[in-house]
């Protein structure tokens, strides 16, 4: 389960249409025993596409350590999909970097956002569900 | 010339659950070489066996990318901080 402080989908949803027309990005900063995301950090999409997405490595350095000196850890990665569902793409399983973390998966497809959430281990996907508060 | 180098959550479970360790050299390569003196199962997984930076990890001394300095032939000075992070990307 995933559990997403209102500020940090609040962060998350706003940045993901600040992106349009291109896919964005950004990491969860967390716990990852409990599964709460309590930082959004929202970063730049180095790929600039609507159809990938590549993490700026500076700021993940920077969340990386914002978040260990908030005695947190980066818990996931969250990015957008402009046209088709919050499910992850087969470039998405193939390179998800950790099987610990959360894969978010934001859907601008329709006029609402569909927010969702998935752990992949070993190409497998599974969905979680995602409590927001 | 002892560095700091962190490690990404993936890559700790090969150096005994530890996040920081402490490694020894004077250019990036000689650090990882060290890095994998201590810790074997860490071999192949920043470094290829080709003896390149691995695509999928992203390096930084300090903060600057080493992609943008002298790749594995970055020097390092005592207290330097390595950070190796996993690349993340997808679409």
């Amino acid at each position: 389960m995933l559990r997403l402080g209102s500020d940090v989908y609040l962060r998350m949803v706003g940045h993901c249409f600040d992106g349009l027309p291109e896919e964005a990005c950004g990491l969860l900063g967390g716990n990852p025993a409990s599964g709460l995301a309590s930082i959004c950090y929202p970063t730049r999409n180095d790929a600039a596409s609507s159809k990938l997405y590549t993490v700026n490595p500076l700021d993940h350095l920077k969340a990386d350590r914002d978040a260990e000196a908030h005695g947190l850890e980066i818990i996931g990665v969250f990015h957008s999909h402009t046209h088709t569902d919050a499910y992850p793409s087969p470039t998405d399983v193939a390179q998800a970097p950790d099987p610990a973390w959360h894969y978010v998966l934001v859907s601008l497809r329709d006029e609402a956002p569909m927010v969702r959430s998935y752990r992949i281990v070993d190409g497998n996907i599974t969905e979680e569900p995602v409590v927001l508060g | 010339m002892p560095v700091e180098v962190r490690l990404p959550t993936i890559l700790r479970q090969d150096a005994g659950g530890q996040a920081t360790v402490k490694a020894n050299g004077a250019t990036l390569a000689d650090v990882f070489a060290d890095l994998t003196r201590q810790f074997p199962n860490l071999a192949g997984k920043v470094v290829t066996e080709d003896g390149a930076l691995h695509k999928f990890v992203n390096v930084y001394v300090n903060d600057d990318d080493v992609r943008y300095l002298d790749k594995l032939d970055t020097k390092v000075a005592d207290d330097d901080v390595v950070s190796i992070l996993p690349a993340v990307a997808g679409g």
